[in-house]
């Protein structure tokens, strides 16, 4: 039980991953404040918690108003006391961002970067009062290379990389670690609807990785976890890939 | 304790000091069967009996291919299978500027630090293919990310870790058999105190400088070096391949906070 007691906040909550590794907070003791713009999808992941016994807690929020977030974050200091952890999971990509469409890049940078900025600031502000803390963004694999089809998405993850890297020095004296994660194509909703353009894509999805397949979100969960732990606590700054291989070449 | 490596087969070289003893330290706590190489066979056989029967030891030079052969054989035969292999074993080698380089240290160094995992990847690879499942960690260095952290010589060296941990991730990752190397900043080990002219007065030169010389205001510890390798042998990392990790309080992120910025918050 690595998370007994801590509070941690997974933005993106009603997702594949964030649902996932909002459970797994959970079976490790800790209390979780489930946010994500959908109600049925964010109130689904508290169900499945406090079904199993766990502790967590839903607020509606979206990550590209400032005061939403600045909200998320109050609400869940006000019912549990403390913010230790921080899963910056929300996130999306736009087919129409492979035409290099300045709609669907301004609204991925709102969403993927910009988001992830105020979620870090409110954050930290929050750990800040207890002493420390974790905060893990989800960057993907596309936030280390480019996508040939994605210049939005890839460039509005490359950006959380740079946030990560900037908060995790800025912020190591006062016992904050920032971190990401970089999934490769994992078996979730976003996955499934680009499997689904033809058989081709599919396959080429699933060959990306040198391993052959797709993540499993509890891989992606289980990194998440471990750069929250007190087990990496000599670890910031860092972008782990979880991706099979895909980065390596 | 956490016992994510219950039944799992694991050889560390380089395990009888330093980062390496920390990790079979941590190896063994955490549930695995541990064989130690080193070339320090009275420090070695030390650590195996300090730690008990699921601890064995030995002796090898990574350097020399009939050695790691006949460790890797051993391991096989002893523990019936190889889980992991961390290729850890190391040196300094030598320092100082380009022109003073000799052809003979050149060739030393990269024979222990490229060459041993390189000789490491080889006698495992088949066992672990066989198994379809494996994990192999290198030791690399933030001086294979960066220079400034060692001799050029060094700092050539961890780099071609980093090259040989990632081609070998691509080819191995298809027979799930995992490859991730770890990039340890400043460490607090025997290594650094050599590093810093040897004798107590460099260990606690060290000891005083290494909370200084990265963000995160203390000094790295093999602990620190060895939880992220129980992580990786662990079944929690099964998608993590071909990742170079560092574990170095973020030295390698960019350049720390400076105090000088302090004014700036106003």
């Amino acid at each position: 039980m690595r998370f007994q007691e801590k509070v941690v906040l997974v933005t993106g909550g009603g997702g594949v991953i964030g649902r996932t590794t909002s459970g797994m907070f959970a079976a490790e003791g800790a209390r979780v404040v489930v946010t994500d713009a959908s109600v049925a999808d964010g109130e689904a992941t508290v169900r499945g918690i406090t079904d199993g016994g766990g502790r967590a807690m839903f607020v509606k929020g979206d990550v590209t108003d400032p005061a939403s977030v600045a909200a998320i974050i109050q609400a869940a200091v006000r019912e549990y006391g403390r913010l230790d952890c921080a899963f910056n999971n929300a996130g999306m990509n736009l087919s129409e961002d492979n035409d290099w469409n300045p709609a669907a890049f301004e609204k991925l940078m709102a969403v993927n970067t910009t988001g992830v900025m105020y979620c870090m600031k409110y954050e930290i502000e929050a750990m800040l009062q207890n002493g420390g803390g974790t905060i893990v963004n989800n960057a993907s694999v596309n936030g280390l290379v480019g996508s040939p089809l994605q210049p939005g998405y890839a460039a509005s993850k490359h950006a959380v990389v740079g946030l990560t890297r900037t908060g995790a020095l800025r912020y190591a004296r006062q016992n904050i670690r920032v971190n990401a994660v970089c999934p490769g194509a994992t078996r979730s909703v976003m996955t499934s609807k680009a499997m689904a353009i033809s058989e081709e894509v599919s396959r080429l999805i699933t060959n990306m990785a040198p391993m052959g397949r797709l993540a499993e979100p509890e891989e992606v969960g289980e990194a998440v976890l471990w750069l929250c732990s007190r087990q990496s606590s000599f670890v910031t700054g860092h972008a782990l890939a979880v991706d099979g291989g895909y980065v390596a070449g | 304790m956490s016992q994510d490596l219950l039944g799992k087969r694991v050889v560390i070289t380089g395990g009888a000091s330093g980062i390496g003893a920390g990790a079979v330290a941590a190896f063994h706590a955490a549930g695995a069967q541990v064989m130690v190489a080193d070339l320090d066979a009275e420090r070695g056989q030390a650590l195996a009996r300090q730690l008990g029967p699921t601890v064995r030891f030995q002796r090898c030079n990574v350097a020399v291919e009939a050695d790691v052969a006949a460790l890797i054989g051993r391991a096989r035969e002893e523990l019936g299978g190889i889980d992991c292999l961390w290729n850890n074993a190391g040196m300094l080698g030598e320092y100082g500027k380009a022109e003073t380089h000799s052809w003979e240290g050149y060739r030393q160094l990269f024979d222990v630090v490229v060459g041993g995992s390189v000789l490491g990847i080889k006698h495992a690879a088949p066992i672990m293919k066989e198994q379809k499942q494996g994990c192999i960690i290198n030791t690399a260095s933030i001086a294979g990310l960066l220079s400034g952290y060692g001799s050029h010589l060094y700092t050539a060296a961890k780099h071609a870790v980093i090259g040989l941990t990632r081609s070998a991730a691509t080819e191995l990752g298809r027979h799930f058999v995992r490859v991730n190397a770890i990039a340890p900043g400043a460490i607090l080990t025997p290594l650094i105190f050599a590093a810093e002219g040897g004798g107590p007065e460099a260990e606690a030169s060290a000891r005083a400088i290494l909370p200084k010389v990265q963000p995160v205001p203390r000094a790295g510890l093999p602990e620190d070096v060895a939880a992220l390798g129980v992580f990786l042998a662990s079944d929690r990392a099964s998608f993590i391949n071909g990742a170079i990790i560092p574990v170095d309080g973020g030295a390698s992120a960019g350049l720390p906070w400076n105090p000088l910025y302090e004014g700036r918050q106003q």
